[in-house]
């Protein structure tokens, strides 16, 4: 593996121009209308140079800064689950024979070299969670497995982390965590580790055979003692900075036995059930899948789009749906991303990335919530 | 019949071609469909369904409610209640229909073995009990009694009435079947389903008890067993919930910590009812 190098910020073009000749779609932070998504990145200029994200319950906004970071945004609303699991995908077509008879044609596997770049340590873990859910389920998911297979991970640890994020409380960030089996944390190929203290420059750390390759394709000089305990220092930092914090302390136990908690009733007077946070989490899985019928009727297309737990379609089965009440579906999202996703995935459904607070309409607060519940916990005076 | 038998299918939420050979009308809005495989027939165990497709409607879970001894004959006891559900009872025989199974946990006959076997079914819930009937009566020798206690409605929403008439016959098994009321020419039993419970012979000690019904049914079913001295434990559910792909990953039919279409969709009744109770988990 090459041992840890140090490029200059201009440096990443290069390994940018390196991916793209080798026939890697770069995808990583760029700025568009006001935030941070995610798109292609042709060089170094499309990253979000110099800009600072405010993110707070319900509100995001874009700051300049007066360096020229690289790095100094957290998360925006999308991330590596829209390639790697896409908001609609094609399943399967039924092509009609006449009388009624079909047969069935299966689209080709997604075959698309993708390098995320500028991922952050939470997503790595929510990769991670989601090779757990897609990966090692009753049957591997094709389009999952085919985008992940080929996908090159290089890692941006934060130093600039927003409002909303709460990594340090999950264990899953500031910095890239040790895959060491014990939390499903995707591997990065490389991670980047963006220093601000004296000269402006990034650390780089080669976590497989490719990024080691890649390390040693591109112009860098040998990480020094100091280059470390900078780094040392600025994830020391970043932990301190951590916008929020959830005590995760028992918590499946705490929510599982709090289903009739009255903070249900109070957050569902607050909820839209606009669906916002499932949409920007990237844990959620759920899918629906959709029928449709060309004009001739001659093929008709099954696709899958993703699909949330706040809707009331979601539970349909027998005469009305099962959760008809927003209390229900709050505590349906709540209750699987902190309690029973322990049960049933052996981890947590949650990273800390914070997106479900910042992309919520009115301000909804998974901590605080969590807080709420912990501060008059039901199970003490039925026990 | 142009069914392409050898295209490589390599998604598991890719459906196989059936064709539908027979239909059998059930009551006026419950057909059977008895189905071919375009290629090799699955094994399947008494209790596990099928994904259905109808071309460009959708899919819909189904369970199986024919003999697990002949898989390459399957058949499938549908109510038209929805969009698939009722395509399905518009087919003609020579259709093709898509097929992908067979999915989760059956009927644990093998907790049987030595005992007596109760099954309680209502309405079209004899349908996904019937594989395991069947299978019990092909290997009489395991169990003790045999009991089928059957309810329905009316008299016109009986299924597989063939079965029954067959089945009352048969020493092999005692058949009991009421409706909840009656029409001219019914000589059967009048009452729900929970009232024969008391009165059928069977040892509540020794029993192991399969229930499928709707959830109403499920709960006064699984009071009245209790009530008899049945041991919880030996009682066994079958639940719905919403299914898109019956793998454990579109998140619909979670029940709590349990996800209905891999952990079920048959349950021991004191892993489900403590999650049932719970108001619109
Ligand atoms: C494991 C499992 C096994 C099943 N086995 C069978 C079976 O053997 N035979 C069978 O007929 N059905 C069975 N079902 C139920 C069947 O899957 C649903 O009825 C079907 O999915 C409805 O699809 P649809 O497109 O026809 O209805 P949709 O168009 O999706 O729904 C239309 C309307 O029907 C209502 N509806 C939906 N589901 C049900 C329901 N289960 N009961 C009453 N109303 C409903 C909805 O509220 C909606 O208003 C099973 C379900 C599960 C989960
Ligand atoms: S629940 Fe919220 S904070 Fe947790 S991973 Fe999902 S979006 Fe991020
Ligand atoms: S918690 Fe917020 S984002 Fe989620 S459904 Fe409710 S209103 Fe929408």
């Amino acid at each position: 593996m090459a041992a840890p190098g140090v490029i200059a910020p201009s440096g990443l073009g290069s390994l940018i121009a390196l991916l793209r000749d080798e026939g890697y779609r770069v995808v990583g932070p760029t700025v568009r209308d006001g935030v941070v998504v995610h798109d292609d990145l042709a060089g170094v200029d499309d990253l979000p140079v110099g800009w600072q994200d405010r993110q707070g319950p319900g509100t995001y906004r874009l700051e300049r800064r007066d360096d020229e970071a690289l790095f100094a945004t957290a998360v925006g609303p999308h991330g590596p689950k829209r390639e790697l699991f896409p908001p609609r995908q094609h399943l399967w077509e039924a092509v009609s024979d006449g009388d009624a008879v079909f047969h069935v044609v299966e689209p080709p596997a997604p075959d698309e070299r993708i390098a995320f770049l500028g991922v952050r340590p939470c997503e790595l873990a929510a990769i991670g969670v989601q090779d757990r859910v897609l990966l090692d389920g009753l049957a591997a998911d094709r389009v999952y497995a085919a985008h992940r297979e080929q996908v090159l991970l290089i890692a941006a640890e934060c130093h600039q982390p927003a409002g909303t994020c709460f990594c340090a409380s999950m264990g899953t960030g500031p910095g890239v965590v040790d895959n060491d089996g014990s939390v499903p944390v995707a591997r990065a190929d490389l991670a980047i580790t963006e220093l601000l203290e004296g000269e402006h420059r990034l650390l780089l750390r080669a976590g497989s055979e490719e990024g080691s390759r890649l390390l040693d394709a591109i112009d860098h000089r040998a990480a020094t003692a100091e280059d470390h305990a900078a780094r040392d220092a600025s994830l020391a930092a970043a932990t301190e900075q951590m916008g929020r914090h959830l005590d995760v302390e028992d918590v499946h136990d705490l929510l599982m036995g709090n289903l009739s908690h009255p903070r249900w009733d109070e957050v569902a007077s607050r909820c839209l059930a606009c669906t916002n946070c499932t949409m920007v989490c990237p844990t959620c899985f759920c899918t629906n899948v959709e029928d449709t019928t060309d004009l001739s009727g001659e093929r008709a297309s099954r696709d899958r789009r993703w699909d949330s737990c706040f809707t009331i379609e979601f539970s349909h089965a027998g005469p009305t749906s099962v959760r008809t009440s927003t209390r229900a579906r709050y505590r349906q999202w709540l209750t699987h991303k902190l309690a029973t996703w322990i049960d049933q995935f052996d981890t947590s459904g949650c990273v800390g990335c914070g997106r479900c607070i910042t992309w919520c309409p009115v301000g909804i607060d998974l901590t605080e919530e969590v807080a709420a519940i912990r501060a008059s916990d039901g199970r003490k005076s039925t026990s | 019949m142009t069914i392409a038998p050898d295209l490589p299918l390599r998604d598991p939420l890719t459906a196989r071609p059936y064709v539908v050979s027979t239909i059998r009308q059930q009551t006026h809005d419950i057909v059977t469909l008895d189905v071919r495989p375009a290629e090799a027939p699955i094994a399947f165990a008494p209790g596990q369904f099928d994904m259905v497709y109808v071309y460009g409607v959708g899919e819909a879970a189904i369970s199986i409610s024919s003999d697990p001894a002949t898989p390459e004959l399957l058949s499938h006891t549908i109510r038209a209640i929805g969009w698939v559900t009722r395509a399905l009872n518009d087919l003609q025989p020579g259709a093709t229909i898509g097929i992908r199974g067979p999915y989760g946990r059956g009927w644990p006959l093998d907790d049987a073995e030595g005992r007596d076997l109760v099954i309680v079914a209502g309405g079209i819930g004899l349908a996904p009990v019937r594989p395991a009937i069947m299978a019990a009566l092909a290997q009489r020798d395991r169990f003790n009694r045999i009991a089928l206690l059957v309810g329905a409605r009316s008299p016109r929403d009986l299924v597989f009435r063939d079965d029954l008439d067959r089945w009352a016959t048969n020493p092999a098994i005692d058949v009991h079947v009421t409706v909840d009321s009656a029409v001219r020419g019914w000589g059967g039993r009048v009452g729900v389903v929970t009232k024969l419970i008391p009165r059928v012979p069977f040892d509540p000690d020794g029993a192991t008890v399969l229930t499928c019904g709707p959830e109403a049914m499920m709960w006064h079913t699984a009071d009245a067993l209790v009530k008899r001295g049945v041991d919880p434990n030996h009682l066994y559910v079958t639940l719905e919930r919403n299914m898109r792909c019956a793998l454990g990953t579109c998140g619909h039919c979670q029940l709590g910590p349990v996800f209905v279409c891999r952990d079920g969709p048959v349950f021991a009744w004191p892993e489900v009812s403590g999650l049932l109770e719970e108001r619109e988990l």
